[in-house]
């Protein structure tokens, strides 16, 4: 289904990837958002603030975080595309909804613009540290998808794209930037309504009695419905069977959570995606994401300067992690490298998936600035002689 | 019901109470504030083992549901018993 | 001679979810018979209607009701209704939900719902205790009384709920006792008429923990101690609503007035500032595919 006009701010843009993502959102059909100012994260809401009125969208600034992350699954089931956004602490504090977005497969979208952590850190400073916090920061069993765009253009394109795969997977889904995307300012070519495909709900057409708003049937993810329909909804953060009743036991804590946690592991190379580049015959494959890969294109090209062959992989979807394609690639290279700006995060799920097939190397930094490309560069041309 | 023809009194409104016994947990709300006191809690047992309220005094029962609307387990009501003409 | 006769709660419940799982003598259940009774009475639009609660033995009740059930996360009933009211400004939505989840926890949310005067009957059945998790103190524990976490005996300053109301701005206040059945229903009937953020707190007896852990007898020993003790003062100055331990209970309907709602404000500033261009909520836009593909 093409995108609503009305959201689409058709032609080309120089915008930062703040103002881009709330674009991209718009255009996705999201016309609810709650928020809470954090840096360096705020231009999104600021901009969503201005834009809502003029196209039938609510925002509303709320109390903390806390609130914002639960009052957008209200708009969701409200029947509207939602929203939050934050960064760091903020996103700490929404944590606990991310858990209820998944028990109640709510689909919406959690904005992270990264910065430099633990605790209050540094707001105005870029990081990448929340990777893993994204993928396991609420209690208990869920899956969700995590996007890494790395450039303006695409906050817009991946925020599209996450609210299509929260309407396709009925998952909380992760756009995961940083503060350095979030303030870079570039070219943003945003297309014609019709040209910019979008995912609609699906909304049950089954009448009420017949329907179960659980019941993923022979599916992975049920059908929706939402309240005022007549469906007399029951949605619980408890665990719940086909028609959403709480089932306290472990026959029903089985079918839902090995459900919710199979919709995505079970569909992860229809969701998974990542640019690659050079990998046959390549000594050396650098993995990356978001800010870091465009730091890391100048590394590898120092060390293909010095003959070593280099290949890349870019995660544009971090979560669920390309789990297949690394086994495939890891017996035939020395050495994986990896560049974040953290002491090791997403290097450890791809250890896990290297399992001792490969060497992985971290490339650490603790965020605040990007790496020096030259770091990276030296950290690939060692892998490539064995030496670290 | 006959009495219905002739007689200058005014029509007196009866009721009763309906019980799903097996729903009480045995609070006695019902029994307490019964403007006319005429349920009782059984001396019996539901299978949870709880006495659940009994109408003693059913000439008593004006209908008015007060123990419906205490009833914390949905377990009472009260209706009115309209004389048929 | 009769038909089947249908206890007049029972359309508005889910009975399969029947017996539910409050203590004997509980006042949950009252409450929520009263909650029935002003439905019917108030005629509202039961497919319109949906109820948000948090966690805790009141937060049971959103998933008794047979209408569109939200039972969220501790403390953020008001948030997500938050969300769910401004996303469909048609539905009419209640927040039921305990004092420790409304008012603790969720303390944050109901001061900032009661100021901007979002549109929604909020419902606190009070009991003096945290019931889900055994007995602990809760923000109107009053003083003296003991509570596992409190086990020599409160003294904390308790928190008087319609003050709290009435100071944030709710523009209808009342608490009743789950004693005062008829009271409690026609103010949840007017309430339910009413826009803006409307409050009503609910005295409920906790016979399991809150009164056995104080030698109080069980919940008929409660309910008699509102009878004797409640104190109706219709209008009374919330500042003065203060319940100690065993003390007079003052009920009543304090706080009836009128104020914008969030809404309200919110399309009154759109309109002067946007003039035609503001699209108000809801958004009524269906794309062009979508038209006579009869799906």
């Amino acid at each position: 289904m093409a995108a609503d006009p009305r959201g689409v701010l058709t032609g080309q843009h120089y915008l930062d990837g703040n103002h881009a993502a709330c674009e991209g959102a718009l255009a996705a059909g999201c016309r609810f958002a709650a928020g809470y100012p954090i840096t360096p994260s705020t231009e999104v809401v600021e901009r969503i603030a201005q834009r809502f009125p003029t196209m039938g969208g609510v925002f509303i600034q709320m109390e903390d975080e806390i609130a914002a992350s639960i009052t957008l699954q209200g708009g969701v089931w409200a029947g509207k595309k939602a929203l939050t956004v934050t960064s760091g602490p903020g996103f700490s504090l929404m944590m606990e909804h991310v858990g209820l977005a998944a028990i109640t497969e709510c689909p919406c979208v959690f904005v992270n613009v990264q910065r430099g952590g633990p605790s209050t850190g540094l707001p105005t400073l870029p990081g990448q540290a929340d990777m893993m916090q994204a993928r396991w920061g609420s209690h208990g069993d869920y899956e969700i998808i995590a996007l890494c765009p790395q450039s303006p253009q695409e906050c817009f394109d991946f925020a599209i794209k996450a609210f299509n795969l929260a309407e396709t997977w009925r998952v909380p889904v992760m756009l995961m930037m940083d503060e350095c995307v979030g303030h870079m300012t570039e070219r943003v070519v945003i297309p014609n309504a019709e040209d910019i495909e979008v995912v609609e709900r699906n909304f049950t057409k089954k009448k009420p009695g017949e329907y179960k708003p659980f019941d993923a049937g022979d599916g992975w993810v049920p059908e929706m419905a939402k309240a005022g329909d007549g469906y007399n909804l029951f949605v619980t953060g408890l665990t719940h069977d086909e028609r959403g009743y709480p089932v306290m036991n472990h026959h029903a804590q089985e079918k839902l959570v090995h459900r919710l946690v199979d919709k995505i592991r079970k569909n992860a190379d229809k969701i998974c995606e990542w640019e690659e580049d050079g990998i046959e015959g390549a000594e050396v494959v650098v993995m990356s994401y978001g800010i870091t890969s465009r730091v890391a294109q100048r590394g590898v090209e120092i060390a293909r300067e010095q003959g070593i062959k280099v290949g890349t992989m870019r995660l544009i979807v971090a979560w669920p992690f390309p789990e297949k394609r690394v086994k495939q690639i890891a017996p035939t290279i020395k050495s994986f490298v990896m560049p974040e700006l953290n002491y090791g995060q997403m290097v450890f799920e791809l250890e896990r998936c290297v399992a001792g097939m490969t060497r992985t190397v971290l490339v650490p930094h603790g965020g605040g600035e990007v790496h020096d490309p030259q770091v990276i560069a030296n950290a690939i041309i060692e892998a490539a002689r064995g030496k670290n | 019901m006959s009495d219905a023809g002739g007689a200058a009194k005014p029509k007196k409104v009866r009721g009763t109470v309906f019980v799903e016994v097996e729903r009480c947990k045995g609070c006695g709300f019902c029994v307490e504030f019964c403007p006319p006191r005429a349920l009782d809690l059984d001396t019996g047992f539901n299978k949870k083992g709880y006495h659940p309220p009994v109408l003693t005094r059913e000439e008593d029962c004006t209908g008015c549901d007060l123990c419906g609307l205490y009833c914390p387990d949905f377990a009472i009501f009260g209706v009115i018993i309209k004389k048929s003409a | 001679m009769t038909e089947v006769a249908i206890n007049p709660v029972n359309p508005y419940l889910r009975m399969d979810r029947m017996p539910s799982i409050w203590c004997p003598g509980c006042g949950i259940g009252t409450s929520v018979n009263c909650f029935a009774r002003a439905l019917t009475q108030s005629k509202i639009d039961l497919k319109k209607t949906a109820v948000v609660s948090g966690i805790g033995c009141t937060g049971r009740v959103s998933g008794y009701m047979s209408v569109d059930s939200f039972h969220t996360t501790h403390g953020r009933a008001l948030a997500f209704a938050t969300g769910l009211k401004l996303g469909n400004p048609e539905l009419n939505v209640v927040v039921y939900s305990g004092e420790g989840d409304l008012i603790a926890i969720g303390g944050n949310h109901f001061i900032h719902a009661a100021r901007r005067n979002l549109d929604v009957l909020c419902v606190c059945v009070n009991n003096f205790t945290y019931g889900m998790t055994g007995g602990q103190v809760s923000p109107t524990s009053p003083a003296t009384a003991k509570f596992t976490t409190a086990p020599l005996g409160q003294f904390e300053e308790p928190f008087n709920l319609p003050y709290l109301a009435d100071s944030c701005g709710a523009v209808y206040v009342a608490r009743w006792t789950t004693f005062h059945v008829r009271e409690l229903t026609k103010a949840m009937r007017d309430a339910l008429k009413k826009r803006g953020f409307r409050f009503i707190e609910v005295i409920s007896p906790c016979p399991t923990l809150y009164q056995r852990r104080n030698r109080l007898g069980d919940g008929l020993d409660a309910m008699k101690y509102y009878q004797e003790k409640s104190v109706k003062k219709n209008g009374a100055n919330t500042s003065e609503l203060r319940i100690d331990f065993q003390s007079e209970i003052t009920v009543g309907t304090f706080v009836d007035r009128e104020r914008p709602t969030f809404a309200d404000a919110m399309n009154a500033r759109y309109k002067e500032v946007l003039g035609p261009r503001y699209v108000p909520c809801p958004d009524n836009y269906v794309p062009p595919q979508a038209k006579g593909e009869g799906t």
